[in-house]
């Protein structure tokens, strides 16, 4: 794939992605709740669209065109995660810690986080310390943190410098746990 | 031009009638959401999304217009559901009708169910007519008389009225539903029916309100591995121990209730592979079913997905024996449709009285007829344009190509907000019922 077509393809998945948390953002406030039938196509949209995302920064790394000045993706350091990820993407990918991605099961989070925190201290980041127990019923989404102002669709976050604690857009877009957004119930 | 219908290629659609609003400022609990003829097609009901039905009844054929078939009417308007709050999880639960299915008639009053998101109703419709005069303890207003003052004993007579025509609810079925439903299907035994929802069906007895089968269950254990809902179901017409589920992969599973209680095994499979050169980004939400319906002959079912409409013999779970394009220029636009909302809209389908024809709706009002027999297909529009009494519809076309011939309207012109989503066929003569944002259209046969 040619760098220029990779860096389109790059741009339609990311264009695609905002559009589709923006949608799902949207959809809890709207009346008669979450829909699950419609939040389900919009987590396959977003699935679909975050691993032509990374393939296509695949082949946009491989064939050493300049990128966009992002982090370099990452995956989370929860294990199931992990496994999950692992499947769509063969290639290993440098862990920085998603710290942003509080899961909704709390319990599985605690445990994945307690094993990680002994296993993992170099990749810690000082945000992974407020391991705050979310309710499931929490009103802000996990995958949007919640003091950040709203993507519009089309609109891109400016990344943060390698380093920071904050995840840029393109981290929280691509660590997200698509499957986490449907048991909103 | 002639358009399919009935089984000859040389039907001719009119405009009858148009009922709702004419602004174009729609309230939004006008917004019909379900349309349905009743099994004689005398009776046509509309439900809506602030929780109301209104039922039309056809006048019967006047002996002067021989030609002309009954105009249908105003005979019942009802609220059926009211806005409710789920206080356990913080949600409002929409009044809005999602659908409306008829029972047979039994006696003098007409029976339906009618569901919102979480609860279904049985509404009984009878007329009243005739009422008692003459009570010797009350007025005519009801005040009752003073005993006093009543001196002579007479019978009671009951007298004609104007007509009135009451709807009470005399089943609520309730509490079954962790989801939201999406279909209720009588049963062919007329004592049961089924209501389905994303990830469950359960099968209710009519006169039982507090107690219902869960027949199918697809809700994983852990819901992360959730990977499809249920979109559809239905009851075969005549087997009464068969139904069908679609899904939002694009499978219809058919289940036997006689197998086991739980059908979560199916009978048959019906599934069409994919074609891989059609795949995108949005393939997945296309090939999600938004309805099913058997055929009257029970041989056959339609399926709806969003581009396409597919026809399946029962026989055959390969793939459909037939496959109509609805508005296929729209592939390339999955992406737009996506951003605006409409690759969500979930169109339904219907067919003629004889099975020959099968009909389904588009954006830009238009809707599309299907003539299995003759292969041939017509685009017509439910416009206020073409609204003169028996003005012939003439058919439209989308120009797909570059040049666009005249009268042809551009794929880029379409109108997205204007969508046909419901639309109902008489069971026994050429009258359509078509539903736009916010109005019936009713057309019929040129008859001459």
């Amino acid at each position: 794939m040619s760098a220029t077509t990779a860096m389109e393809v790059n741009v339609e998945a990311r264009r695609i992605l905002a559009v589709s948390i923006s949608k799902l953002y949207a959809s809890r406030t709207q009346r008669g709740g979450l829909r699950l039938h419609r939040s389900l196509l919009l987590s396959l949209v977003m699935r679909s669209a975050r691993d032509i995302y990374h393939s296509s920064r695949e082949s946009e790394e491989s064939s050493g065109a300049h990128s966009a000045p992002e982090e370099p993706m990452d995956t989370s350091s929860s294990p199931g995660e992990q496994a999950r990820l692992s499947e769509a993407q063969h290639e290993p990918q440098p862990a920085l810690n998603s710290a942003e991605l509080a899961p909704e099961e709390p319990d599985n989070a605690e445990d994945c986080c307690d094993s990680d925190i002994t296993e993992d201290k170099e990749n810690l980041s000082p945000t992974k310390q407020s391991r705050k127990r979310r309710g499931k019923a929490s009103a802000a989404p996990d995958f949007l943190p919640s003091k950040r102002a709203r993507l519009e669709p089309g609109e891109e976050r400016y990344a943060a410098p390698v380093g920071s604690c904050r995840a840029g857009a393109g981290e929280s877009l691509t660590t997200l746990s698509l499957n986490r957004v449907i048991p909103a119930f | 031009m002639a358009g399919p219908g009935g089984g000859s290629s040389d039907v001719q659609w009119c405009f009858s009638q148009v009922k709702g609003a004419i602004d174009d400022d729609v309230a939004e609990a006008d917004i019909i959401s379900t349309v349905e003829f009743n099994h004689t097609g005398e009776l046509l009901a509309t439900g809506d999304k602030g929780g109301r039905v209104v039922i039309f009844q056809q006048e019967p054929e006047s002996k002067n217009q021989p030609q002309c078939r009954g105009e249908y009417n105003v005979y019942s308007t009802f609220q059926s559901h009211e806005p409710e709050f789920d206080y356990l999880k913080s949600l409002e639960i929409e009044e809005k009708i999602n659908k409306i299915r008829w029972l047979p008639q039994k006696n003098a009053a007409q029976f339906l169910l009618s569901t919102n998101d979480k609860t279904i109703k049985l509404w009984k419709i009878s007329e009243r007519d005739k009422r008692p005069e003459g009570y010797n303890l009350k007025e005519e207003d009801g005040r009752y008389r003073d005993p006093n003052t009543v001196t002579a004993l007479r019978v009671p007579i009951f007298r004609p009225m104007d007509l009135m025509v009451e709807a009470s609810p005399r089943r609520v079925f309730a509490n079954a539903h962790t989801y939201h439903i999406n279909s209720i299907a009588v049963n062919s035994d007329y004592e049961t029916y089924l209501s389905a929802d994303d990830l469950r069906i359960n099968l209710w007895h009519l006169e039982i309100t507090d107690r219902s089968f869960n027949i199918v269950d697809i809700k994983p254990a852990n819901m992360e591995e959730l990977t499809e809902v249920i979109t559809a179901a239905e009851f075969h017409p005549n087997q009464c121990n068969t139904f069908v589920y679609s899904s939002s992969k694009g499978t219809i599973r058919m289940c036997d209730m006689r197998a086991s209680a739980l059908c979560d095994k199916h009978a048959k499979m019906f599934e069409e592979p994919e074609d891989p050169n059609n795949r995108s980004f949005f393939s997945e939400i296309i090939s999600s079913i938004s309805d099913v319906k058997f055929s009257h002959s029970g041989r056959y079912m339609m399926t709806r997905d969003y581009l396409s409409v597919k026809i399946w013999d029962l026989n055959m779970e390969t793939r459909p024996v037939e496959t109509y394009q609805v508005h296929e220029y729209l592939r390339s636009k999955l992406c737009s449709l996506y951003e605006n909302d409409c690759i969500f809209d979930k169109f339904e389908c219907c067919w003629n009285g004889n099975d020959s024809v099968v009909m389904t709706g588009s954006y830009n009002n238009f809707f599309r007829m299907f003539d299995r027999g003759y292969r041939q297909d017509v685009t017509l529009e439910a416009s206020r344009e073409n609204s003169k009494p028996r003005s012939v519809l003439k058919p439209r076309k989308v120009s797909t190509g570059g040049k666009r011939k005249k009268d042809e309207i551009s794929v880029d012109s379409l109108d997205f907000n204007k969508k046909i989503l419901h639309t109902a066929w008489h069971p026994l003569d050429n009258i359509i019922a078509v539903a736009t944002t916010n109005n019936l259209y009713i057309f019929q046969e040129k008859l001459n």
